[in-house]
C-alpha cells in the first residue's frame, strides 16, 4: 500500500477548506471520488504505482469541514473552484479520473477549460439523462436496495465489504455521518435529476477520453456509455464484465489495467 | 389558553393491509388504486365541515396545513381550504391558523405573502401565519427542492415575506433564490405590522434559535404525546431562558391527538381502530424519502446518536400496540371527558404551552364520529381548561382582535348552533 499523505487546500477566497489525499510517484493524476465520499482503496494504490495521485475531497465532505459546502452555490462555482485546487496543488494539466458523481465533475472540468486536463478517464459517470432509462435516484434509495444497483454480484466480497458495519458503535456513527453528509454535499449539484446541461458541453472536451462502464451497472445503465462516447470528440468505451456501478472495487485488476494502459502508466 | 382544532385531511379508507401491500403512504402510493376524485371530494368537504363545527362550538382557532403526494394528509393548497374557512367564519371569534403554506416550495415566496394577506383581509384580521419548512417528502421528493438548500431557502423566503408585508415603499429583492425587480404587495394584511407568525418544528435547535431571534411562536408538532414532548419542551424553555426571553407560555404551541367519548370504556370502543390506523398506516413512511441533506449536519449527528438508543425499537413495536398502550404512553389523550380534562391540564402545565392544537379527526375516523369528538371536546372539556394562563400572560402570538375574553361561552354557542339548525 502506498504511503498516503494529506494536503490541505484553501480556495474560493479562503472560504473552502478541503483535503486531498496524495500518494505515489510519476506524472500527476487527479481522482474525483463519487457521491459517498473518498476512500483510499486498492484501486488508488494501483494508480499510485505509476502516477502521483491527487484525490481531492468534494467541498464539505472532508471530516471537520461540513460547512465548506456553503460558499459553493452551484456547479459553475464547483468547477471554477477545482481550477483553484489544481493551482494550489501545482497541477497545470494533469490526467483526470472520475467515478460516478466524480466522473461528472471530471467531465465538467475537462469541458469548461479543456487545457487543464491532458487525458480523461470516466468510470460509470453520471451527468446525462435518458427518459427511456432513467438514472436511479441514489439519494432516495433504501440501503437494502442499493446492493443490486451497485454490484454485479450483490452477495460477492466487494458488496459485503461495503455493507459491513464497523465493529464499534461510535465508528458506525462516524461512518454513517460521513457517508450521509457526502451524499448531501454532492447532492447539491445533481438533485433532483443529475442532468445539469453536461450534454451541451461535452463537445468541448479535447482530452483523449476513456469511458469505462460496469456491464451490470444498475444505477447508471451502460446505455449511457454510448451517449458519452458519441458526445466527446476523442473517446472510446470499454465495458467491464462482472462489474456493476463500482468496477474499480468489483473488478479491480481489469479496471486498474485499463485506466493505467490508457493513461500511459 | 388558545385551543385550536388541527386537521390533516387524511385518506380515511385505506385497505386493511395497506402497510404490507404498499411501500409508503407518502411520495409513491398509487392514487388510482387507492382513491377516486369523487370520494376525495367527500373527504375535503367533511374536513371543512368538521373544522366549521369546531369553529361554531367555540374553539379558538382552526388549523390546516400543506402536504403533497400522500394519503396521510393531502391539502396541497392550504390556502384553498383557508379561503373557504375565512369566508364561512366571517364575524366569528375564531382564528385561521394556517400551519401552513410551506416556504421553500412556494415560488416566488411572495405568493405566500399575498395569499396570507388575502386571508387576513377576508377574515378581518383573524390570520395566524404559520411558516413551515416542509417535510423532506414534500419539499425534496414532491417539489424537487435540493435537500441541503431547503433551510437556507426557508430563511430567505421568510425574510422576503416579512419585508413585503411591512415595507411602505416598493423595493427590489436580490436574494440567492429569489430575485424580483419590484416588490409591491397587494393586498396588505389587516394586522399590523404583520400577522402573528408560528414556526412549526420537530425539536431541532436551529429552529429554536430562529424562533427566538425573530420573536415568533414555536410549535412542537409531535405525534408522540406530551410525556415524550416534555424533554423537548423543557429544553426549549431552558434555551429561551438562556436567551433572556420572557417565558410567556404563548411563545409555544403543541400538537396533541385527542379522542373524547362518553366514558373511558366507550372511548376505547369508539377510537381504537382509528388510532391504530393513524400510527400504522398514516405514518407508514419510507425512510429513504428523507434524502441526505434535509437535516443539517448538527441535527444529523444528533439523530444518528438517538437512533442507536431506544427510539427505533419503540417505533417498531407500534404495530402491536393497543388502545391502552397508546393512552398509557400518552401518545393519544383519550377517554371520558374527565380523563381527557385531567390529562390536558397536566399537559398544559407540564409543557408550559399556551397554544394547543388538537388533532380530533384521527386516521380513519369517520365523519360522524369526528363530529362527536369535536362536540364532546368543545362542550365537556374546553370550558374547563381554557382559563389557563389568561390572567398572567398576554398572547402576543394571536390576532389582536381576538385576544380578549370570548364573546360567547361554549355552551351558549352550542345552544345558538342547535337553535339555528
Amino acid at each position: 500500500m502506498a504511503a498516503v499523505s494529506e494536503r490541505e487546500t484553501k480556495v474560493w477566497q479562503g472560504k473552502v477548506q478541503s483535503r486531498a489525499l496524495v500518494a505515489g510517484d510519476g506524472p500527476p493524476l487527479v481522482f474525483f471520488h463519487g457521491a459517498m465520499g473518498l476512500t483510499w482503496d486498492p484501486f488508488l494504490d494501483a494508480l499510485a504505482e505509476s502516477f502521483t495521485v491527487y484525490a481531492p475531497e468534494h467541498p464539505g465532505t472532508t471530516p471537520g469541514q461540513p460547512d465548506a459546502i456553503k460558499p459553493i452555490d452551484n456547479l459553475w462555482d464547483l468547477v471554477l473552484s477545482y481550477y483553484e485546487v489544481f493551482d494550489e496543488l501545482g497541477l497545470e494539466s494533469p490526467a483526470v479520473v472520475g467515478h460516478s458523481f466524480g466522473g461528472m465533475v471530471a467531465a465538467e472540468v475537462a469541458a469548461t477549460n479543456p487545457s487543464r486536463v491532458s487525458r480523461l478517464a470516466l468510470i460509470d459517470p453520471v451527468g446525462l439523462w435518458r427518459d427511456d432509462t432513467p438514472v436511479k435516484n441514489w439519494m432516495a434509495t433504501a440501503p437494502q436496495d442499493l446492493g443490486p444497483l451497485l454490484f454485479a454480484d450483490p452477495t460477492g466480497p466487494a458488496a459485503q465489504m461495503m455493507a459491513a458495519p464497523p465493529p464499534d458503535p461510535e465508528a458506525g456513527i462516524q461512518m454513517a455521518l460521513r457517508t450521509t453528509w457526502s451524499l448531501a454535499c454532492t447532492g447539491k449539484f445533481v438533485w433532483p435529476i443529475p442532468d445539469k446541461g453536461l450534454k451541451k458541453r461535452l463537445h468541448r472536451i479535447t482530452a483523449p477520453t476513456l469511458i469505462l462502464w460496469g456491464e451490470q451497472d444498475g444505477l447508471v445503465p451502460p446505455v449511457y456509455a454510448g451517449d458519452f462516447e458519441n458526445a466527446i470528440p476523442d473517446a472510446r468505451v470499454e465495458l467491464i464484465a462482472g462489474a456493476g456501478h463500482v468496477p474499480q472495487v468489483e473488478q479491480l485488476e481489469q479496471t486498474a489495467t485499463a485506466v493505467k494502459g490508457f493513461l500511459g502508466g | 389558553m388558545k385551543i385550536s382544532m388541527f386537521h390533516l385531511m387524511p385518506h380515511r379508507e385505506l385497505p386493511d393491509d395497506f402497510e404490507e401491500r404498499y411501500h409508503s403512504v407518502w411520495v409513491d402510493p398509487p392514487f388510482h388504486e387507492l382513491a377516486t376524485p369523487e370520494r376525495v371530494g367527500d373527504y375535503y368537504n367533511w374536513t371543512l365541515d368538521e373544522l366549521m363545527h369546531a369553529a361554531n362550538l367555540g374553539f379558538d382557532g382552526i388549523c390546516v396545513n400543506e402536504h403533497h403526494q400522500n394519503a396521510y394528509g393531502f391539502m396541497p393548497g392550504p390556502n384553498v381550504m383557508g379561503g373557504a374557512l375565512a369566508r364561512a367564519t366571517r364575524g366569528q371569534d375564531v382564528a385561521l391558523v394556517q400551519m401552513g403554506a410551506t416556504l421553500p416550495t412556494t415560488n416566488p415566496p411572495i405568493r405566500i405573502a399575498e395569499e396570507y394577506a388575502m386571508l387576513d383581509c377576508i377574515s378581518g384580521g383573524r390570520l395566524v401565519a404559520g411558516m413551515p419548512l416542509g417535510t423532506a417528502m414534500d419539499a425534496n421528493m414532491g417539489y424537487g427542492i435540493t435537500p441541503i438548500e431547503q433551510r437556507e431557502r426557508y430563511y430567505e423566503a421568510h425574510d422576503l415575506i416579512l419585508k413585503a408585508w411591512q415595507s411602505r415603499e416598493p423595493f427590489p429583492y436580490n436574494g440567492k433564490y429569489t430575485q424580483l425587480p419590484m416588490v409591491n404587495l397587494w393586498p396588505r394584511p389587516v394586522q399590523q405590522p404583520h400577522p402573528p407568525v408560528w414556526v412549526p418544528g420537530m425539536g431541532s435547535l436551529s429552529t429554536w434559535e430562529f424562533a427566538a431571534e425573530q420573536g415568533h411562536c414555536y410549535c412542537f408538532l409531535s405525534y408522540f404525546g406530551h410525556a415524550r414532548g416534555k424533554a423537548v419542551m423543557d429544553s426549549f424553555w431552558e434555551f429561551m431562558d438562556s436567551k433572556e426571553k420572557e417565558l410567556n407560555p404563548y411563545r409555544a404551541g403543541f400538537l396533541q391527538l385527542v379522542a373524547v367519548s362518553e366514558t373511558d370504556a366507550q372511548a376505547e370502543r369508539d377510537y381504537e381502530q382509528h388510532i391504530k390506523y393513524f400510527f400504522e398506516k398514516c405514518l407508514h413512511i419510507a425512510p429513504e424519502f428523507t434524502p441526505p441533506g434535509h437535516q443539517d449536519y448538527r441535527s444529523l449527528e444528533n439523530n444518528l446518536r438517538r437512533m442507536l438508543s431506544q427510539q427505533m425499537s419503540e417505533q417498531q413495536r407500534l404495530s402491536d400496540w393497543s388502545f391502552k398502550d397508546y393512552v398509557d404512553n400518552q401518545y393519544v389523550i383519550s377517554g371520558g371527558p374527565e380523563s381527557v380534562r385531567d390529562q390536558l391540564e397536566e399537559l398544559i402545565k407540564s409543557l408550559r404551552v399556551g397554544n394547543l392544537m388538537l388533532l380530533l379527526q384521527i386516521g380513519s375516523m369517520p365523519h360522524e364520529l369526528a363530529m362527536k369528538n369535536i362536540e364532546l371536546m368543545a362542550t365537556e372539556v374546553l370550558p374547563q381548561i381554557r382559563h389557563h394562563w389568561t390572567d398572567e400572560w398576554e398572547n402576543k402570538w394571536w390576532p389582536e382582535s381576538l385576544r380578549g375574553g370570548r364573546q360567547m361561552n361554549a355552551e351558549a354557542e352550542v345552544a345558538a348552533v342547535a337553535g339555528g339548525s
